[in-house]
């Protein structure tokens, strides 16, 4: 576990440089994790019952809980969007998780959290445009047209605040951790380590993922209906 | 060399001063802590709307703190002053 982020070998596609960082294997593995994961609970899903035991016991109830948590969001009327967050949910949750086990996460790299609030902002402006058509626009020029470029940048800050947010709460789990492990004699890093990463990569990221899922779920309500 | 030791230590101290929003940080922090709970206990079939504002409202407060914290690592890891002084000798 290190403060930078290691490279592991470079490509050349077409004269452009294309670096397969740790943090971009660390995101296959998450993707494989999950994508695995469907695939089981698909197969296993076939057999569908009544009255859901084991398995599909829990696939119910977490699907059930964040259902309820986005459509008391967002509204009945745009509740279809919910899959989406559903796996940008269980994509950030994971990572956040993942350097539990001593590897770096990847939403501790800029890139992958301005990758997710970029789309998000994307998802909000295609929202606004297809709820509210034209109206949309005019929205950028309330109360007055003078306050037009004032509005733009209040736009163009959701996007930056929503990734620095995630960004700098998993870094700073990183680079706490990465001191203990580095200015620690070897006999202090057996169990204690673990209350820190409970910390830092647990608590702070399940509440991070909260945030950043219901924030951009605000920002996709407010531009949707208005 | 002394002057490269003079931005050295100055951008240290700057990312120190940096780090001090934290206290406003955890003031503002600590308002909407208090002001929730004390709302919660008037009103406790309200607690989980409450809450769930409080969390919002919090991590909206982190923000700046978090932008301080990540100018001090810019100073610290990533500083570009160095480089123009390294070129500029």
């Amino acid at each position: 576990m290190g403060l930078d982020i290691k490279n592991y070998w470079v490509l050349n596609i077409f004269g452009f440089e294309v670096w397969i960082t740790e943090t971009i294997v660390n995101t296959w593995i998450i993707m494989l994790i999950l994508i695995i994961l469907a695939i089981i609970v698909r197969v296993k899903l076939r057999s569908f019952k009544d009255i859901p035991a084991g398995l599909q016991n829990i696939i119910e109830a977490a699907i059930e809980f964040f259902d309820n948590f986005a459509t008391g969001t967002l509204g009945e009327k745009l509740s279809y969007i919910t899959p989406w967050y559903f796996m940008v949910f269980a994509f950030i949750l994971s990572s956040s998780l993942f350097s539990v086990f001593g590897l770096r996460a990847p939403t501790a790299d800029f890139a992958t959290t301005l990758a997710l609030a970029l789309a998000s902002f994307v998802l909000m402006l295609f929202m606004g445009f297809k709820h509210q058509k034209g109206r949309y626009l005019k929205t950028f020029f309330e109360p007055h047209p003078i306050f037009f470029p004032l509005n733009l940048i209040g736009e163009l800050a959701k996007p930056v605040s929503l990734s620095f947010r995630l960004f700098g709460n998993m870094l700073s789990g990183t680079i706490i951790l990465t001191l203990y492990y580095s200015l620690t004699p070897i006999f202090v890093q057996i169990g204690i380590p673990s209350l820190l990463h409970a910390v830092f990569d647990v608590v702070f990221g399940a509440l991070q993922t909260y945030i950043f899922v219901i924030i951009s779920l605000m920002y996709v309500r407010n531009a949707a209906d208005q | 060399m002394e002057t490269l030791g003079l931005v050295i230590a100055a951008a240290h101290i700057s990312a120190a001063i940096c780090l001090l929003n934290g206290l406003l940080t955890t003031f503002g922090q600590a308002k909407i802590c208090a002001q929730a709970i004390e709302s919660m206990a008037r009103q406790p079939e309200a607690a989980d709307s409450i809450r769930s504002t409080m969390f919002i409202g919090l991590a909206m407060a982190e923000t700046s703190g978090i932008y301080g914290l990540l100018i001090a690592i810019i100073m610290l890891f990533a500083n570009p002053l160095i480089n123009i002084l390294l070129n500029y000798i």
